[in-house]
């Protein structure tokens, strides 16, 4: 059966993610070391630390989130997250930037490694790369993949493959994209927070809420119209044309009638994303695919409930897995 | 700690607007004391509970149950919660929902984005602020009526009773991981 890998923001959300049914919760450090920098988000060393004693004690794996990309004049602080990881008894690391791998593979030779959608790893040569270098067990592919592609992909990799299922949708080149960087001047890939609060603005007029990303509008939604994340890729944008969504609409992805072929095409683990959502969020999506994955296996039919109340803008999408254009 | 089961983020039950029109003339002192009391308790049991506020632990939050004649200030350091007519300028954050949401968000059994989504849930000021409390409360599994019935003494047991069957009913007992099952 494909592993079923689950995020977790805090302590309590990583119980609440085993007690759904999680073989393997991925979380990070309260800092600038991974892609969810949010405030109030996050583990602290001991809280880390307790999280894999937990975790093991019930049979699940513990992967470590330190998927930034590491500041010229402060390395030392990813590579510290990368021997507090190690020392704590995490199951792998997550990692994007090679220079933080190379520190990893030579420094924690035995130390497993998974390459972080961060890395934007999207062909076979680039996953090679990461395993003859650095000895990458698992890769976490892009979400701008169709299934046909995936399946390739896995086919010619040495690496398991690892492909989300659920959650926020980036339609960019992860890792690269600076559009939240230009708006905010703190960088999604080195800071670890795309879109930070502290530049997010929400005003209430009579004609609903505008959201607004570093003085830029993003939005505005009508009192009853459901809402998205206040990000520039999602962001309603005015033309010549008309106004709409130019890079992708407000929604979610949402890959539960596909897993059948994700198995087929050979993907070893499936990923939920949404560090920075609540427990309630972690335990129902969670338990949603545990009772998806058991029906796969048996055959039957899977009787669960629609996940679209979790969904931003309250709709959801197959994305790129079955593209419909390029 | 409480039963995590989730609560679908769909619509809860709202207070009906006559019962909110007859709660008007209330005071709201005695309001004030009781939940000053558990937010005390809660703080004293769990010091550590508003570390993750971080930088935030002086905000002033403003909460306002939109079917409710009434508000609330909340603060963190130190620990305090006033009970109000009106929210006033000068807060760090205002949030609104409604009286259901609002308990079911302190107990983790909806989430935040979620409500956000289907624009249950109203935020204004410090997001960042917002956002750590936010992830503070979740991470804090508060039962509400086992802290709410502590203030009864040797009463309590019987208490705890009355206030699950009042949380029942109020936001539900049925969640979206249990109709998934």
């Amino acid at each position: 059966m494909m592993e079923l890998i689950c995020p977790a923001g805090t302590p309590a959300a990583l119980k609440s993610a085993i007690d759904a049914g999680a073989d393997a919760i991925y979380c990070g450090f309260n800092d600038e070391t991974n892609a969810r920098n949010f405030p109030g988000l996050n583990f602290s060393r001991d809280e880390l630390r307790k999280g894999i004693a937990l975790a093991h004690d019930r049979g699940a794996k513990i992967l470590v989130a330190i998927n930034t990309f590491p500041r010229a004049s402060a390395v030392d602080i990813w590579h510290r997250a990368v021997d507090d990881a190690v020392n704590a008894g995490a199951d792998a690391l997550i990692l994007a930037d090679i220079g933080l791998m190379d520190y990893t593979a030579r420094r924690h030779p035995s130390q497993r490694l998974h390459v972080s959608v961060q890395a934007a790893a999207a062909n076979p040569d680039a996953i090679a790369f990461y395993a003859e270098n650095f000895g990458a067990r698992r890769v976490v592919l892009p979400r701008v993949l169709s299934v046909p592609e995936i399946a390739e992909i896995t086919r010619e990799s040495a690496c398991e493959t690892e492909v989300f299922v659920f959650g926020g949708l980036c339609v960019m080149a992860e890792g690269r994209c600076s559009l939240s960087s230009y708006a905010t001047g703190k960088s999604p890939n080195m800071q670890g927070v795309c879109s930070p609060p502290s530049h997010v603005t929400y005003e209430q007029t009579a004609e609903g809420t505008k959201s607004s990303l570093g003085g830029f509008t993003i939005n505005r939604f009508g009192v009853s119209e459901p809402a998205g994340y206040p990000t520039l890729c999602k962001g309603r944008f005015s033309t010549a044309q008309g106004a709409g969504y130019i890079f992708e609409d407000p929604v979610s992805l949402d890959a539960t009638t596909l897993l059948r072929g994700l198995r087929d095409a050979g993907v070893t683990a499936l990923k939920i994303e949404g560090r920075q959502r609540g427990r309630a969020y972690v335990e129902s999506v969670v338990r949603h695919f545990r009772h998806a994955l058991a029906a796969l296996e048996s055959g039957s039919e899977a009787d669960i409930a629609s996940l679209k109340p979790f969904t931003e803008g309250q709709a959801s999408t197959l994305g790129a897995y079955r593209k419909t254009w390029r | 700690m409480n039963d995590p089961s989730a609560v679908s983020p769909g619509p809860l039950p709202t207070i009906p607007p006559l019962v909110a029109l007859a709660m008007r003339p209330l005071p709201l002192l005695p309001l004030q004391l009781v939940l000053g009391g558990v937010l005390q308790r809660i703080h004293r049991r769990n010091p550590a509970i508003f570390d993750r506020l971080g930088a935030h632990a002086r905000a002033r939050f403003g909460i306002k149950p939109i079917d409710l004649p009434f508000a609330f200030v909340v603060e963190a350091k130190p620990p305090r919660v006033s009970v109000v007519r009106e929210l006033t300028p000068g807060l760090d954050a205002r949030i609104s929902a409604s009286l259901a949401n609002l308990l079911a968000l302190l107990e983790g059994r909806v989430d935040g984005d979620a409500l956000m989504f289907s624009r249950e849930l109203v935020i204004e000021g410090d997001v960042e602020a917002v956002l750590a409390l936010r992830n503070t409360i979740d991470d804090a599994q508060l039962d509400l009526a086992t802290e709410l019935s502590s203030l009864f003494g040797p009463l309590g047991a019987p208490a705890r009773r009355a206030f699950e069957a009042a949380r029942g009913h109020v936001i539900g007992s049925s969640g979206q991981g249990e109709q998934s099952r």
